[in-house]
This record gives structure tokens, C-alpha cells and sequence, in this order.
């Protein structure tokens, strides 16, 4: 041990951690006792505080979730015993007086969790909203995370609770009945978080590492919760076989390294072998869902020893089977490049000149790719500086800027 | 709490739609109508008539502008609303996803009513 730690050091990077960890499912307890988003944030972040300034002097409680939930409860009697003053909120009184629990319920995480990504939000509400309750991220960090100013953030998540307060959303897992289509909205914003941090689109940094991070702990918490539905293990999958290659996806200067070019010995095995179970329990129903064939084609990737050695035949057929359950152009490609590897360069690019995607840079990127390997490099160029006009992310410009340098060299 | 269901419909299709699909999903609104008085949630409710006989005031500079027509130029159309009492969205949106001409391309907004204290 260090000798230069000071308890007080010690304590407060305990704290840290235990914040990480148990801040989500802390405060999904107390938002149901408290029954209002704001309070329950507030007070918990003023129990929080309290710790950090009592436990370096008196040392930490023996029960450190009980002692956090506890003080933030009596934060909160205290703040409405203040309003009721003028307005008597009787039913609030009586729910914070019952016997007190003082350990996280987990199934409270999966209502915060649903009622943050409830269809009624926007989109880009439910993923902010998620990221700073269940996971506990910082409004700061949130907007890092997603390159947007801090005061959008902030906005965002003041509309967000306001709207669920006024507009009746409910505190709750829906009923049996209506629970796959809520799902999908958890699951979206689970992968939409994971994909922002994955391949950032726009900015300098390819991969933000601490979104992946969080959309792994979200998916294995909804696996653990919700262990009858297939849909939330194929995501987790799908998840843990896409971050097993994080490392391997930038060089030392942050450029693309493509897939032929990673070196595969520095691929999370661990995350593989736990990804590849879980795809081939998530394809076990009678129909496969989306994520699912998402994970199965992600663990044909994984496995293979290299790229040429990789089942192409098998994957085109699996994204023949995505785009009849969710028909997208996005898909089309996939599929397409694909055939290109199964058949050969010509059969793949005669699909991709039937796909329309305005806007869309990998479209001329992998015709520019397929056009390089037939030879035709006039036309590959041309294809290349298609791309580099719609591209945003840094790592992908020079990457494109390469290849076309190769083509139009010599 | 409260929500009013208001009630929108394309009427350019509506008006496309053959007499006895109509007939139908008038009929079929009334049941349902019906059913949400019977289930002691129903509050307030009215059909309207086609925007064709709507009228508009605005003040401008302190003189009454009236002209013809509904507010805004849109597709969908307030058609009718009904007031219930849920227990939360999703409870007005199971009532709210029984309107029948939502197979006609209709629409349901919900909206929370201000409760006065």
C-alpha cells in the first residue's frame, strides 16, 4: 500500500467508485418513494456530498447504501414537510414514512430504466436521460460524450423530467402485453449509446470507450432482469462482440485500422466466448429478432482466424434475413459487400448500384473498395473523393484520403 | 389525473373512403364512445363537424380578423376529443389506441389537462 495515501484519499476514491456502482440504483429506489425525478436527484446528491465530507472524519457507515439511501430519504421528508407547509402532499408523507427499505430493489432500476426510454420522450431525451440516472453519468460528461454543448444537455433533461411529471408517464415495467414494444425503446437507446461511443460521428476520437461501457453494464443489467427475453441477450451479444474489437479499431495516431488489418491475438477472447454463447441462446426462438442476427453475424467475425477464412456466405444470408424483418438501404450495403466476398467483387457491386442512400458516405466508400479490387482505378477514385465529400469523422477522412492517393498514384 | 384524446383525421381520405366504410367506423366510434362512458373514465366528449365549416379569429392591432378555414393548414384535422380520467399515459394510451379510423391514417395526440388546485 501506498504510504502517502491518506485515509481521507482512500475514502474518497471508495466514494467515487461506490457512486459508479450504486448511484443508478439508488436513486431508481428513491424516485419511487419520492415519486419526483428532480427531488430524488437533488437529495441524493446531497446525501452523497454529506458522505464525502463525514466519512473521511468518522469513517465509512458498515453499510454504506443503507447509510446513502437512508440519509437521502430524510433529505427528502425534510424538503416536502418544508412545502407541505403550503400545499399538503399527504400521499408522499405516507409513502416516505413506511417501514423503511434501505437496500436498492432491482426491479426499481428496471422501472427508472423503462421510464426514461419511454416512447413518449424524444429520442435524444431518453438516451440523455438514461445516461445521467441509470448510469449516473455527469451532465458534463454526457455532453462530451455526444460533442454537444453542455446547455443542451441540461435543457434536454430538464424538458425530459418535466414531461414525464406533467404528461403522466408512468413509473413502472409495462404489462406483458405491451412489454416487447417497449422494449424495442430501451433497447434502441442501449444500442444508440453504444454506436455514439463505438463509432463516434463526428469529432476527432473514433471510439468513446466510456459510452461502450455503459451500454454493456445497461445491457447485462436488462439480461439479468428480463431473462425470458431473447431480443435483450442478442443485443448484449451483440454489444460484447463489437467492443471485443475496440481495441484493434484505431492505430497509435488514432486512424482506422481495418478489419483485415487487426491484429486478432488483441481481441477481448474473454468477451468473445461470453458474446458467441449469448448470440446462439438469443437465436434459440421460434423467430430471430434483430439484434439477434446482428450478434450471430458479429460472431462469425469473431471467430474467424482472418478475413478471407471468414463464413461470407453465411453472413450475406444472414443480412438477407435482417433486411426482410427491417428492410433499410444501410442493410442492402451490408449485404452487398458481403456477396462481394462470398462471390466476388463484380456480383457485390452489381448490388450496390441499386442501392439509393443520399447522404450516406460508406455507399461510395465500398463501391470505391470493390472498383480498387477489380482494377478500375479511375473509377475507384472518383467513387473515393464521392465519399470524402459526405464523410465527418476525422480517422475516416484519412483512411479515405489513402486510398485514394493509392489509386490516383502512378 | 386527466388527459383529452384529440381525435385527428385526414379528411382528404376520409372523404375518399366508400359510404359503408364510413357507416362503419362511425358506428364503431359510437360503440366505442359507449364503452368509455360505461367504464366510469369517460369525462367530456364531441364530435366536430369538417373544417369546412370552421372559422378563425385572430386580433390584429387591436381589430377582429375573421377569416375561413381552420388555424393552420395541415392534413389532419381535429375531428373530435373525449376527456378521461387515467391513472397515468399509458392507461390513456390504451383507450387512445381504440379509435377506430387510426386504420384511416387518423391520429391521437394526448395531452395531460391542467388540473386547477
Amino acid at each position: 500500500m501506498n504510504i502517502m495515501e491518506s485515509p481521507a484519499a482512500e475514502t474518497r476514491t471508495d466514494l467515487g467508485k461506490l457512486y459508479r456502482r450504486e448511484y443508478g440504483r439508488i436513486l431508481a429506489t428513491l424516485i419511487r418513494t419520492v415519486r419526483d425525478f428532480t427531488l430524488a436527484e437533488d437529495c441524493l446528491q446531497e446525501a452523497f456530498a454529506a458522505a464525502l465530507k463525514q466519512w473521511p472524519e468518522r469513517g465509512a457507515p458498515p453499510n454504506p447504501v443503507a447509510w446513502l439511501m437512508t440519509t437521502a430519504r430524510h433529505k427528502a421528508i425534510d424538503q416536502i414537510r418544508r412545502r407541505t407547509m403550503a400545499e399538503m402532499k399527504h400521499q408522499e408523507m405516507i409513502t416516505l414514512a413506511t417501514p423503511e427499505e434501505n437496500s436498492p430493489a432491482p426491479q426499481d432500476t428496471l422501472r427508472l430504466v423503462f421510464t426514461c426510454c419511454h416512447p413518449a420522450l424524444a429520442v435524444e431525451a431518453r438516451i440523455a436521460l438514461t445516461l445521467r440516472t441509470v448510469c449516473g453519468l455527469a451532465t458534463e460528461e454526457i455532453a462530451r460524450a455526444f460533442v454537444v454543448p453542455l446547455t443542451t444537455i441540461q435543457q434536454r433533461l430538464v424538458r425530459a423530467k418535466a414531461k414525464i411529471k406533467h404528461a403522466g408517464i408512468p413509473y413502472e415495467v409495462p404489462e406483458d402485453d405491451r412489454l416487447a414494444e417497449r422494449l424495442d425503446s430501451v433497447l434502441a437507446v442501449v444500442y444508440l449509446v453504444f454506436n455514439e461511443g463505438h463509432s463516434a460521428s463526428t469529432g476527432e476520437e473514433l471510439v468513446r470507450g466510456d459510452l461502450c461501457i455503459e451500454a454493456i453494464r445497461l445491457g447485462r443489467q436488462l439480461v439479468v432482469s428480463l431473462p425470458d427475453e431473447l431480443e435483450a441477450k442478442g443485443l448484449l451479444a451483440l454489444l460484447l462482440l463489437t467492443d471485443a474489437r475496440r481495441a484493434t479499431r484505431t492505430d497509435a495516431n488514432g486512424g482506422i485500422v481495418l478489419l483485415e488489418d487487426q491484429d486478432r491475438t488483441r481481441w477481448d477472447h474473454a468477451r468473445i466466448a461470453e458474446g458467441t454463447a449469448l448470440a446462439k441462446i438469443a437465436r434459440s426462438g421460434t423467430q430471430a429478432g434483430a439484434y439477434a442476427i446482428q450478434a450471430a453475424i458479429a460472431a462469425l467475425h469473431a471467430n474467424a482466424p482472418s478475413v478471407p477464412e471468414t463464413d461470407w456466405a453465411q453472413i450475406a444470408g444472414l443480412y438477407a434475413m435482417l433486411a426482410r424483418l427491417q428492410p433499410s438501404p444501410v442493410i442492402e450495403l451490408n449485404r452487398a459487400v458481403a456477396v462481394a466476398m462470398a462471390d466476388g467483387p463484380e456480383r457485390g457491386l452489381a448490388l450496390i448500384d441499386r442501392i439509393v442512400l443520399p447522404g450516406y458516405h460508406l455507399l461510395p466508400a465500398a463501391k470505391a473498395d470493390l472498383l480498387r479490387r477489380l482494377g478500375r482505378r479511375h473509377e475507384a477514385g472518383q467513387a473515393y473523393r464521392d465519399a470524402l465529400a459526405l464523410v465527418k469523422n476525422d480517422a475516416e477522412r484519412r483512411y479515405l484520403e489513402r486510398r485514394l492517393a493509392e489509386v490516383t498514384s502512378g | 389525473m386527466k388527459f383529452m384524446l384529440l381525435f385527428q383525421i385526414d379528411e382528404k381520405r376520409w372523404a375518399g373512403l366508400a359510404d359503408f366504410e364510413r357507416d362503419q367506423l362511425w358506428a364503431e366510434c359510437s360503440e366505442l364512445g359507449e364503452a368509455i362512458a360505461a367504464s366510469g373514465q369517460g369525462r367530456e366528449c364531441a364530435a366536430l363537424h369538417p373544417s369546412s365549416t370552421a372559422t378563425t379569429l385572430r386580433v390584429r392591432e387591436g381589430r377582429r380578423l375573421i377569416t375561413d378555414g381552420p388555424f393552420a393548414e395541415t392534413k389532419e384535422i381535429l375531428a373530435g376529443y373525449q376527456i378521461v380520467e387515467c391513472r397515468d399515459l399509458d392507461e390513456a394510451l390504451e383507450i387512445a389506441a381504440r379509435f377506430p379510423p387510426l386504420r384511416v391514417g387518423a391520429s391521437v395526440e394526448i395531452r395531460p389537462v391542467l388540473e386547477r388546485p
